[in-house]
């Protein structure tokens, strides 16, 4: 990781959601760097996912816009991208990890052919090639490779979030969003989890945007935070920050309803 | 020789609205400075925000107003005024802290959250274990542990994980908040050993150190918190 890398990877200006009369989120900034984990927490309906949905051109945003580095420096606005350049950052460049695993997963193929798709939309052809990255990515999230062939309808909920995982990772993305990745999950599963994602993130350069509202999950993950309720952002700053030193209300009311954070 | 760290006029109020918007003054007004190779203990009764300082300098608790000048690769930063990314550089390369209580996601090994600040560095993953392996071999931490996650280790045995994770980066300036609270009389000394030697290659230490044996081993100076007026 190079920490005098001054160029952000991801930049939100103003970014705002209505839908109808109401509000998603509203006047969002922030800059995200390479290599940085950001948590996004607050209750449900606070417009966090929104956001996330803003920031991953899942939807188009009211107002304000989004500005992405591209690969060969650039910096570009999403919404003035080619089609082929949106693909390549959906299918390639960017992760989306769903809390329910069903919904980043095709729950019809097999575990290896689930990552394999990834590669294929990349223009990999070679069965080998895309097997062994397979088993390699497998093994990398802690998944038997005499798994492989099994649908994941036959795995449990933790190593389908697992597998999501491999799958969003296996074109090395530069970005991943990720939205509540250990909701639904047992204590136990979620350690394993987080261990998983934090040594997927930590010092590979890999950033990442991580929606929660676990704060504990975000203690552990982060390193930059932002507090989200009624759709803004009442408070951002360093994780150990924001949860030891809390200004706003709403902040410290979430801190202190969490037994050991 | 400019000093390594520079507080001036520092307040800090903590606010807390949930409880009927009590306020509660820890410092106004205080100056420190702290130059290379001072081992300063940090004194004073239970309350007097003695951790509340180590925070403030480590940038974890926002400074009310004031200002806590931090030389960091020859330019002097305000950490009172720093952004979120800038602290977080400061931290990987000029301040070093270990904290009372290891936090530790269960499963990570002994020896991987040894080596983590050296890797946040960018250090080769190699050498960073080795440095890591060197440290818990010095602090007694048997090799069979290294590979499991500190979690379930007793106290002492953790605090030691900390202070060898605290250590593992050299920092030019150090924060240690009890750093020999839960040890026994041997790895105590091992610890304040690690400190004098710190001391000795220039590095400038903050600690508060509730037994005054220890305290009095290795501190240089006393900075001695009455409370706000």
């Amino acid at each position: 990781m190079t920490v005098t890398d001054d160029q952000p990877l991801l930049v939100a200006e103003g970014l705002g959601k209505v839908y109808g009369g109401r509000v998603g989120c509203v006047d969002v900034s922030f800059a995200l760097w390479p290599g940085e984990v950001l948590a996004i927490v607050g209750e449900s309906g606070s417009g966090k996912s929104t956001l996330l949905k803003c920031l991953s051109m899942q939807l188009e945003p009211s107002s304000g816009r989004v500005c992405y580095r591209l690969g060969d420096g650039r910096m570009a606005a999403l919404d003035g991208l080619s089609e082929a350049e949106r693909r390549f950052l959906m299918r390639t460049d960017w992760g989306y990890v769903h809390q329910d695993p069903r919904e980043g997963l095709r729950m019809g193929v097999s575990a290896g052919a689930n990552i394999g798709e990834r590669l294929m939309a990349v223009g990999e052809r070679h069965y080998g090639r895309i097997r062994g990255a397979a088993l390699d990515w497998l093994d990398r999230v802690e998944i038997e490779a005499d798994r492989i062939d099994d649908s994941p309808l036959a795995y449990s909920g933790g190593m389908r979030q697992r597998l999501q995982i491999a799958r969003n990772l296996v074109t090395g993305p530069r970005l991943v969003f990720m939205d509540e990745p250990t909701g639904g999950l047992d204590v136990s599963v979620q350690a394993r989890l987080l261990d998983l994602m934090r040594r997927l993130t930590h010092g590979s350069g890999l950033s990442a945007v991580v929606v929660t509202h676990d704060l504990a999950v975000a203690r552990l993950l982060s390193s930059r935070m932002m507090v989200m309720q009624g759709g803004r952002v009442i408070e951002s700053g360093l994780t150990d920050q924001v949860l030891e030193d809390p200004q706003e209300p709403y902040t410290q009311l979430l801190v202190s309803s969490v037994l050991q954070v | 020789m400019a000093p390594l760290l520079e507080i001036t006029n520092l307040y800090k109020t903590f606010r807390l609205h949930i409880q009927g918007g009590v306020e509660i003054p820890v410092f106004d007004g205080l100056d420190l400075t702290l130059s290379r190779g001072e081992v300063l203990a940090v004194t004073g009764p239970s309350g007097t925000g003695k951790s509340s300082l180590l925070k403030l300098i480590y940038g974890t608790y926002r400074a009310g107003a004031g200002r806590i000048a931090v030389l960091h690769r020859g330019t002097v930063i305000d950490i009172a005024t720093a952004t979120p990314r800038l602290i977080g550089e400061i931290r990987r390369h000029t301040i070093g802290s270990v904290t009372q209580f290891l936090r530790a996601i269960p499963r990570v090994p002994t020896l991987d959250i040894v080596a983590e600040p050296l890797l946040e560095r960018g250090e080769d993953a190699a050498k960073a274990k080795a440095r890591a392996g060197s440290l818990l071999e010095r602090l007694a931490i048997p090799t069979r542990l290294w590979h499991l996650s500190p979690v379930t280790f007793s106290g002492g045995e953790q605090q030691r994980v900390n202070i060898a994770r605290g250590f593992a980066a050299s920092a030019p300036i150090l924060l240690l908040d009890e750093p020999t609270a839960s040890l026994d009389p041997a790895n105590r000394e091992r610890v304040l050993a690690m400190i004098a030697e710190a001391s000795a290659d220039g590095t400038a230490i903050i600690g508060i150190f509730h037994d005054a044996a220890a305290r009095n081993q290795v501190a240089t100076r006393i900075f001695a918190l009455a409370g706000p007026g």
